[in-house]
């Protein structure tokens, strides 16, 4: 946060994290974009409003949608002039993503990403990090598929419910 | 010499802007002024795009649902990487260049991607081969561009590189499953090799707008990551039953843009909706 920032604009910062509250992605409408950590700075001076964004993965369709969607919370808001601005370093991770979103995701069906954060092992058939399956909880899953609806997601099925479900891969 | 000289005259074209005039169809792209870095931008990001494109030509047509998707997921990767060069290419040119006006506006002789990526997509096996190819490449080359100098391009290829460990890791594991599945997938495997391997020599040619950048430590040295490559391809065609192929000669002139025949057509398609309604968004 911008130190020299006056007590009236570190109010506003706090008012516009209120509002985009209500901003969530598209394809996973349980997720709010600061469950994501998709939001990563916001600058007040005055009546200039910027947020700083970063993607969540390289080719997600859902950003656009995500930058419009602030900017018009922010309009209805009457911050008219909100100026978004996308960075790329540091890459987003799913570590980013709050503990609140990680439950949420779970309650939607969707298996959220380990706790423990592994990059994708290039290896072939490398051993997997075992997924719990978010209907039953049991561990005893397998992978159908590293690609699934989404660029988030791969495809696993639980041995024990025999559902199929989402995982919100690691990145 | 035959492939040196194809490459040099490429270059020679791009460098005096000769014989070049008359296909510049983009008014806010000067080849003339275009300077290494911007050459080499586009270059990395005219090889997401055209493979983007490529793997694209899948969607709904998969050998079965989950690797249509799995295809189409990897194309939908790449054309986010595209999408980030051509916005730092447009920022380093000026000039009014925006990143649609760089994807969709020029023509095929200033196009830099590789040969490789714009190979026709075959059957699967030729599709599968050319994906483990270029991510064997990918993956080493932004290993060590996520630490340059330059720090957008670092920024990109370090974002990047999170994607491209999974196109490697699943198009290895196709590689192994065609290469040592049964006879019919083996023979197609070894068809696709022939096909293919010819265009893997000039991922680590370094086109001129490479080598003046590599003086400033931005571009990368290629010719090293060679060794390392060749490492993991034998690693997993061993894997894979495949043998190792004999096949010495190598094309080349995709980074200078001389492009295969395929170019033109893949252009077409791409850019159909840009040309016939110029402007046109949604």
């Amino acid at each position: 946060m911008n130190l020299c920032m006056n007590n009236r604009d570190m109010i506003t910062v706090k008012n516009i994290k209120a509002i985009l509250e209500v901003v969530t992605d598209p394809e996973i409408p349980v997720l709010t974009v600061s469950d994501l950590g998709i939001i990563r700075e916001i600058k007040v001076n005055g009546e200039e409003v910027e947020i700083i964004i970063t993607p969540t993965y390289t080719g997600c369709p859902a950003m656009d949608m995500i930058a419009m969607n602030i900017r018009l919370t922010l309009a209805e808001h009457g911050y008219k002039n909100g100026k978004i601005t996308t960075v790329l370093s540091p890459a987003w991770t799913t570590d980013w993503m709050s503990e609140a979103g990680k439950a949420k995701l779970k309650t939607y069906g969707i298996a959220p990403p380990n706790p423990k954060q592994v990059v994708c092992d290039t290896k072939h058939f490398a051993e997997q990090e075992s997924i719990q399956c978010p209907h039953c909880n049991s561990y005893h899953t397998r992978l159908i598929s590293q690609f699934g609806s989404t660029a988030c997601k791969a495809l696993y099925q639980c041995n024990d419910c025999r559902e199929p479900f989402d995982y919100f891969k690691c990145h | 010499m035959d492939k040196l000289d194809r490459s040099y005259k490429g270059a020679a074209c791009i460098k005096s802007g000769h014989a070049i005039n008359f296909i510049n169809s983009n008014p806010t792209i000067d080849l003339h002024k275009m300077t290494p870095l911007t050459n080499y931008i586009l270059h990395l990001a005219d090889n997401a795009l055209i493979l983007a494109q490529r793997n694209a030509e899948w969607c709904g047509h998969g050998p079965v649902l989950e690797q249509d998707i799995a295809i189409t997921n990897i194309s939908l990767d790449l054309l986010g990487q595209a999408r980030n060069l051509y916005q730092y290419a447009a920022k380093v040119n000026g000039n009014d260049a925006t990143e649609d006006s760089l994807a969709y506006l020029r023509s095929e002789r200033e196009y830099l991607n590789c040969l490789l990526v714009e190979q026709p997509n075959g059957d699967w096996a030729q599709t599968i081969l050319r994906q483990f190819f270029f991510s064997v490449y990918q993956a080493l080359l932004f290993e060590v561009l996520q630490h340059n100098r330059d720090e957008q391009l670092a920024a990109i290829a370090a974002k990047s590189l999170k994607e491209v460990r999974y196109h490697l890791r699943w198009s290895s594991e196709w590689v192994i499953r065609l290469g040592d599945g049964t006879t019919e997938s083996h023979d197609r495997m070894l068809q696709a090799i022939d096909m293919l391997w010819p265009y893997t020599g000039e991922l680590f040619m370094l086109a001129e707008y490479e080598s003046t950048l590599l003086k400033d430590g931005i571009s990368v040295e290629l010719p090293a990551l060679k060794v390392a490559w060749t490492k993991k391809i034998n690693e997993v065609w061993a894997e894979a039953t495949l043998p190792v192929s004999q096949n010495t000669f190598m094309q080349s002139g995709g980074k200078n843009g001389t492009h295969t025949e395929y170019m033109g057509y893949i252009l077409t398609d791409l850019q159909y909706m840009q040309r016939v309604y110029p402007n046109c968004d949604w």
